[in-house]
């Protein structure tokens, strides 16, 4: 059955505090998840208190000073700071969204900071994104075709076939929207998820590319693609405005088109 | 731990090739029932009252059975469709899964005739006491 309550081993205990400094005049609380595989304890909350005069305005700017200046074992992917990587994604504020363009001043309250939802944990604000890749891997990401290359040229594409890619190539596969949809936290094994089938649909829209009905084949399952419900979690925690749920309906349309 | 590799894990037995039929009854359904539902709420409201040979000439004349039976049709077909989503989206239990589904889908098939034939045998009164 579906499982309502964490597991024991996954509830969320009061973990430590760090105190801003003395002469802070704009401090803020930051509430960080922490869990570390080794301690064999379970998941806390650990708050630190920053001074925000002394700090950069996003939220990964934060969470690196916490982890330069007061807790070096706090753990958390970043890279490109800049909302082009996708390493940063986690659960700020209750949404998902990407640390480094997420404004501290954005979140009125303490700022919460949990991993991606439903996902295993490697450790803190790390999740194992090992099945979500394989998933995206299994829709073949790539230009398919038939027809061989021109030898003295690129395939070409028409501006209006271009367009039809403005809303797909966009997305960075940072998973914020995956792990916000509660048909890939209960189905996850199975379904696809949004971000999965954006990519999908992303090939099948490209004019150059010649398998859109073997993609559509591999699509066509009652767990594969119709687990989306339409629940549109997914185009609402976007951190980059993309529609995954309108991508999922056109590829749903084109099912009923080619019958 | 299992040596599969994860892309072996998300292929799984692969993709079962069928969903868009489930899929497209399931929009059919709903669409032809918004105006069969109103039109029955309004009937309903109609006879409502009315004494018995009224409503059972009302029950038996052609296109209010036939309307009636559509409507039953879609009721039971569109609610078996959709209660088979929310058990596969929520039991994960193997066997439970089945058992339920097959419960459900038996469950909702015997109600179904069962209103079905209770409209047709009401129509079948009309003829009878209208001497057809």
């Amino acid at each position: 059955m579906a499982e309502l309550r964490l597991p024991k081993n996954s509830r969320i205990g009061v973990g430590k505090r760090h105190t801003a400094p003395e002469d802070a005049k704009r401090s803020k609380a930051f509430r960080v998840y922490r869990w570390n595989p080794d301690s064999g304890e379970n998941p806390q909350i650990d708050t630190y208190v920053l001074d925000l005069d002394d700090c950069g305005p996003m939220v990964l700017d934060a969470l690196i000073k916490i982890k330069n200046e007061i807790d070096p074992t706090l753990t958390f992917r970043r890279s490109c700071r800049e909302g082009i990587c996708g390493s940063c994604a986690m659960n700020i504020d209750g949404t998902n969204t990407l640390a480094c363009t997420k404004a501290i001043e954005e979140i009125e309250d303490d700022v919460a900071i949990y991993p991606l939802p439903h996902m295993s944990v490697v450790k803190d604000l790390v999740p194992d994104m090992t099945h979500f890749y394989a998933q995206y891997s299994s829709i073949k990401p790539w230009m398919q075709t038939q027809t061989p290359p021109p030898p003295d040229r690129e395939r070409l594409q028409s501006k209006e076939d271009r367009a039809e890619l403005d809303g797909l190539y966009e997305c960075i596969l940072c998973a914020c929207c995956s792990t916000s949809c509660p048909s890939y936290w209960w189905n996850g094994d199975r379904y696809l998820g949004p971000a999965v089938l954006l990519q999908a649909y992303r090939w099948i829209a490209d004019s150059r590319d010649e398998y859109t009905g073997e993609r559509l084949d591999d699509l066509s399952d009652p767990f594969r693609l119709y687990r989306c419900h339409t629940i549109m979690n997914c185009t609402k925690t976007c951190p980059k405005g993309l529609n995954p749920a309108k991508a999922i309906a056109t590829v749903k349309k084109m099912m009923v088109e080619r019958r | 731990m299992s040596l599969r590799t994860p892309l072996a894990r998300a292929r799984g037995l692969g993709s079962a090739k069928e969903g868009v039929q489930h899929w497209w009854a399931q929009r059919v359904t709903a669409v032809a029932l918004i105006p069969l539902s109103v039109w029955f709420v309004v009937s309903l409201l109609a006879v409502a009252g009315a004494d018995y040979p009224t409503v059972v000439a009302w029950v038996g004349s052609p296109v209010n059975t036939a309307l009636l039976v559509i409507l039953l049709f879609s009721v039971f077909y569109h609610a078996l469709l959709g209660l088979q989503v929310v058990i596969e989206d929520y039991i994960h239990t193997e066997w439970l899964k089945h058992t339920v589904l097959i419960s459900v889908h038996f469950a909702l098939i015997l109600l179904g005739v069962i209103a079905i034939v209770s409209v047709v045998r009401i129509a079948f009164i009309a003829v009878l006491s209208t001497g057809v």
